[in-house]
């Protein structure tokens, strides 16, 4: 029973993570319709910035309690600087091109930021472990667990939380389900949809920084952090579903629990069991567990 | 355009030099390629270190400033130069680099490599194009068990070495030792470390307890699973061959958990870790540092000299990486000046350098290396382990204990996990 | 007739190749080699993408055809180059004809991940394959082309005049089926599957064996690599590999049989230049060059040559 417990709390917090990572990813595919591959970068951009930041912070003695605030901040900034950068600089000309082109350019764009996070913060490693041991720990049976890991899983409750409050409840979530559902009469109707999108890549980029940011403090960030990123991300979004969001929870808690039971369990398998529940998943569901029905056009 | 200047400078520069060179009768520079991790996460722990220990023992060479036996400049006289090229990219492009190292840049010979997959693809290709190769930190045993090669060599132990040395500082250190956990990453490194610990270990010790293998993938970053199945199992022992990111990710993750105090962590790679991580490694880890190199080095001349103008040059002391890449340029120096002297003072070929290296011993920073296996190719050195204790904050070994070369090194023509399986028969 | 024409820029091409090979240093043949290789896989993507399809897995036939040529070789000794591809293109063939039961059922992005997912799940089982060597991946043995082991001075000259000639052989037959009605399906799928159904031909079985037909010129050019490298690992099934070559895809365009390899002979220079001149930013120089091509030229770089555009 107690292994039972572990293998289920161990998924929780790993779900959490993968949420946080993935849902933006599955925010721009719903609303803009691209497979947004930057969205690895926003991590590992936001791991860096928040890594900067915070060493900064620290560094001078400021108080370590609001080293939290430092990297919630560092997400925001960073994603400030480049978002609105990528979308109105390059995305916006791209719009009417076929969407495996859009995710060519969205590669393009990832391989050039590789580079430019080298070239800004060097290849050395850098730490930030101060806001990782700063809240304690808690107990679960005999194990412990730092209490860090459930900010993580308080991010992935509001942020899931939030959106769907947004979208059900409120005008611009109204908004934003009819974008979603048809961009083109959106427009007619005279919803300013170029707002919208620019809007939606910037908060999706800025939950993939927020990811980055939190991340940070646990790991060393080095170079090649965006990468397995995408991979995982979109193992996640596929198997619940590309633009939904419940979709995108479910993806996470399941990938979280198969993988903490693997770990426990058989843990030789663990190495490519994403892959062969993503090719599960496509094989018997291939729009995902949730998915947003599409009209064939005749 | 770089490209283009960077020809011309060096054209207007060769007629320069030229009518000089010809009055001054300096002999022609050796080029020697120099292959490590610039960029990517092998860059930081391993390939850096690695480069700035090039650098800087060659520049100390070329200026004569190195202690006996080396004083003589460059090599044999001739200034060194290098043509330095980033391992970071598949397979297949090294061995395209590597091609263009010796055919395009004419380079006298290669020094390089730290993954294993890169060493075994060049090796063949080394023997083909006839181009001295050494080898300085790949540790796969598989180079030189599964083939024979004229040109190709590795002036450090395999990782063979590693794991028996762990496995025996286990033993000594732990004599109440009943289980074990191991965390390795899930490609040939990680898997061939355990399987050689556990095999190690398992003769040691017979009746121990495996409690579990965890095999996370290759960066995955995220522990928190392995380590609570780590914490329930309740091994006495952990044997890690982590490495960089992961090492340090683990190391951060396992602090607030006190995986490492409840059980005894052996990191046989620890070295590159320990002084960044200082303050995050609980007293009594078992730090490894794949043989006798930064805190193991014997304390001689050549060492002192070494540590010493790394830690000017650099502010930080060198790591075996470093250790490893002086002691593959000093080593192919003392076969080159050898094959030179029995050359009647001419510069030396290829083969004339690779007979003079063959079965050679000679002394680095780390101490002796004896060129003793692998049909003269492979080298062997003791290797040595210690416990991590932070005194007045910073970080120190206690516990160290040595193993001479012989004990845990396969004997010449047995594979290492042969040799292992079979009892270490000598 | 365009196909006469291609047959003509083939034909010479391919005696320009053999003819200057030994004027060429030993590198650069070593470079046109692998191009031509990855121009395979790269005319196999082009298959795909005139119906509609991206596959963000290829890199699986391509893994698939150089270990079964490494295994010849690991397993049963056998290194004759022109046994070792046709190996991997019968073991790519084999093993997409019956993966291709799933993968015909997907279109758009679905077929991109579904090929994805199974690249990754290869990769993830050569890795734990000790016997094939695990991450270290094997070396091959040296080549014989019928029998004969080709001196040293001469091998790389060998292996480039064999590729060579494969790749026109294939390349020839891709030319060959592409002009007949199943071929020219493709672009008909692309456009409007259900228009294609009405007229009686069945868009499951044209997909289906152009992936059989993908998977073999893949099979081809992964056996043609592991030969000329000497060296197979598991990266050759990773997704930056299958990203790879959708980059020289999309580099070359897919207007002619022979743009995947001028595009696959592009990287390679691309990449070897941008290497020398700066390690660390060559990621960032393709990523420009991506780009570039995708704004600018979005016919790919073929487009340059043809100006005609079909009415």
């Amino acid at each position: 029973m107690e292994e039972i417990l572990t293998v289920i709390v161990d998924g929780i917090i790993y779900s959490a993570w993968l949420f946080v990572a993935a849902v933006g990813l599955t925010l721009i595919y719903g609303v803009m319709k691209i497979v947004n591959l930057t969205h690895g970068s926003f991590y590992a951009l936001g791991a860096y910035a928040a890594a900067s930041f915070t060493g900064a912070w620290i560094a001078r003695g400021y108080p370590p309690m609001l080293s939290y605030a430092v990297l919630l901040g560092s997400a925001v900034i960073i994603t400030l600087v480049f978002a609105p950068l990528i979308e109105r600089g390059i995305l916006r000309f791209m719009y009417a091109k076929d969407e495996v082109v859009i995710m060519l350019i969205t590669y393009a764009l990832f391989l050039i930021l590789e580079d430019v996070i080298k070239l800004v913060w060097g290849v050395d490693p850098y730490f930030i472990a101060e806001p990782y041991g700063l809240l304690g720990s808690f107990e679960v049976g005999e194990l412990t667990y730092p209490t860090y890991n459930l900010i993580l899983v308080g991010i992935a409750v509001v942020s899931g939380g939030g959106l769907t409050l947004l979208l059900q409840g409120t005008r611009i979530g109204k908004l934003l389900r009819t974008v979603i559902h048809d961009p083109e009469v959106s427009r007619a109707m005279g919803i300013n949809v170029d707002r919208f999108y620019l809007i939606t890549f910037t908060f999706g980029s800025f939950l993939a920084a927020l990811g980055g940011a939190f991340t940070a403090p646990t790991v060393s960030v080095v170079p090649g952090l965006g990468v397995e990123i995408i991979v995982l991300s979109f193992a996640v979004i596929v198997i619940g579903g590309m633009g939904s969001l419940p979709g995108a929870a479910l993806g996470a808690v399941i990938v979280g629990l198969v993988r903490s039971a693997a770990i426990h369990y058989a843990p030789a398998v663990e190495l490519f069991v994403i892959y062969f529940v993503m090719a599960l998943v496509l094989a018997f569901r291939p729009r995902g567990l949730f998915s947003l029905a599409e009209p064939r056009k005749i | 355009m770089r490209g283009l200047s960077k020809l011309a400078t060096a054209v207007v520069a060769a007629f320069a030099v030229a009518p000089i060179s010809v009055l001054a009768q300096d002999p022609a520079p050796v080029k020697i390629g120099v292959v490590t991790f610039l960029s990517g996460p092998g860059a930081s722990p391993f390939g850096v270190p690695a480069r700035n220990a090039a650098e800087l023992v060659i520049e100390l060479l070329n200026a004569g400033k190195a202690p006996a036996p080396y004083a003589t400049k460059g090599y044999g006289g001739a200034q060194i130069q290098t043509v330095i090229i980033d391992e970071n990219t598949s397979t297949t492009i090294q061995v395209t680099e590597y091609r263009n190292l010796v055919q395009r840049h004419n380079v006298d010979l290669v020094i390089g490599y730290i993954s294993s997959g890169n060493c075994i693809a060049v090796a063949p290709v080394a023997e083909e194009l006839k181009k001295l190769t050494n080898f300085f930190d790949c540790g796969t045993p598989r180079i030189f068990e599964d083939a024979s090669y004229k040109y190709v060599f590795r002036t450090s132990p395999t990782s063979t070495m590693d794991s028996v040395g762990a496995a025996l500082y286990v033993k000594d250190a732990k004599p109440k030792l009943k289980s074990i956990a191991g965390l390795n990453q899930n490609y040939a490194w990680g898997t061939d470390s355990w399987e050689e610990f556990e095999t190690a270990i398992k003769h040691f010790v017979p009746n121990i307890e495996v409690k579990t293998s965890q095999m996370p993938k290759l960066f995955a970053g995220q522990y928190n699973a392995e380590i609570s199945t780590l914490l329930g199992a309740k091994a006495d022992v952990i044997h890690s061959s982590f490495w960089d990111g992961d090492l340090e990710a683990l190391i951060l993750q396992a602090a607030p958990r006190g995986l490492l105090k409840k059980s005894t962590g052996v990191l046989t790679t620890g070295e590159t870790a320990m002084w960044k991580l200082t303050s995050h490694i609980p007293d009594g880890t078992v730090l490894g540092a794949r043989g006798p190199f930064g805190p193991y080095a014997p304390k001689n001349e050549l060492n002192s000299w070494f540590d010493k103008e790394f830690r000017d040059r650099y502010q930080v002391p060198p790591t075996y990486p470093s250790y490893q890449m002086a002691q593959a340029i000093l080593g192919v120096k003392t076969a080159w000046e050898k094959a030179q002297a029995a050359n009647g003072g001419k510069r030396p070929s290829n083969e004339q350098v690779a007979a003079a290296l063959e079965n050679s011993t000679f002394e680095g920073p780390g101490g002796t290396v004896k060129m003793a296996n692998g049909k003269g190719h492979q080298a062997i050195m003791e290797t040595v382990y210690g416990m991590s204790k932070v005194v007045g904050g910073k970080m120190t070994v206690t516990n160290v204990k040595r193993y001479p070369a012989e004990k845990v090194n396969p004997p010449e023509g047995v594979k290492g996990i042969d040799w292992i399986k079979g009892g270490f028969k000598n | 007739m365009r196909s006469d024409r291609t047959l003509l820029i083939l034909g010479i091409v391919l005696l320009a190749v053999v003819g200057a090979g030994p004027l060429l240093p030993q590198w650069a043949m070593f470079i046109v080699t692998i191009a031509i290789a990855k121009g395979l896989v790269a005319l196999a993507l082009m298959l795909q993408l005139r119906a509609g399809l991206v596959s963000f897995g290829q890199a699986l036939y391509y893994c698939i055809g150089a270990y079964s040529a490494g295994s010849l070789g690991r397993f049963f000794g056998i290194s004759d180059m022109l046994l070792q591809m046709l190996t991997g293109c019968f073991m790519a063939a084999l093993i997409a004809y019956v993966l291709g039961f799933l993968l015909a059922r997907y279109r758009g992005i679905f077929y991109g991940l579904l090929s994805l997912a199974l690249s990754m799940i290869l990769y993830g089982l050569l890795v734990k394959s000790k016997a094939l060597g695990s991450t270290d991946g094997i070396n091959i043995l040296p080549s014989t082309v019928f029998g004969i082991r080709p001196d040293q001075e001469y091998v790389r000259h060998i292996v480039l005049v064999a590729g060579c000639a494969v790749a026109f052989l294939a390349t020839l037959l891709v030319n060959r089926y592409l002009n007949t009605p199943l071929g020219q399906l493709a672009a008909a799928i692309k456009d409007n599957e259900i228009r294609v159904e009405y007229m009686g031909a069945s868009v499951r079985d044209a997909i289906h064996v152009k992936y059989v037909i993908a998977a073999a010129l893949s099979g081809i050019g992964g056996a043609l690599a592991a030969t000329t490298v000497g060296h197979i690992d598991p990266d050759m099934a990773y997704w930056t590999t299958s990203g790879e070559f959708i980059f020289i895809t999309i580099l070359a365009g897919t207007r002619s049989v022979v743009a995947p390899f001028l595009g696959a002979l592009i990287f390679g220079i691309i990449h070897t230049v941008a290497f020398d001149i700066s390690p660390n930013t060559w990621q960032m120089t393709l990523g420009i060059a991506l780009l570039l091509v995708i704004v600018f030229l979005p016919d790919g770089l073929w487009s340059l040559f043809a100006r005609r555009k079909v009415g």
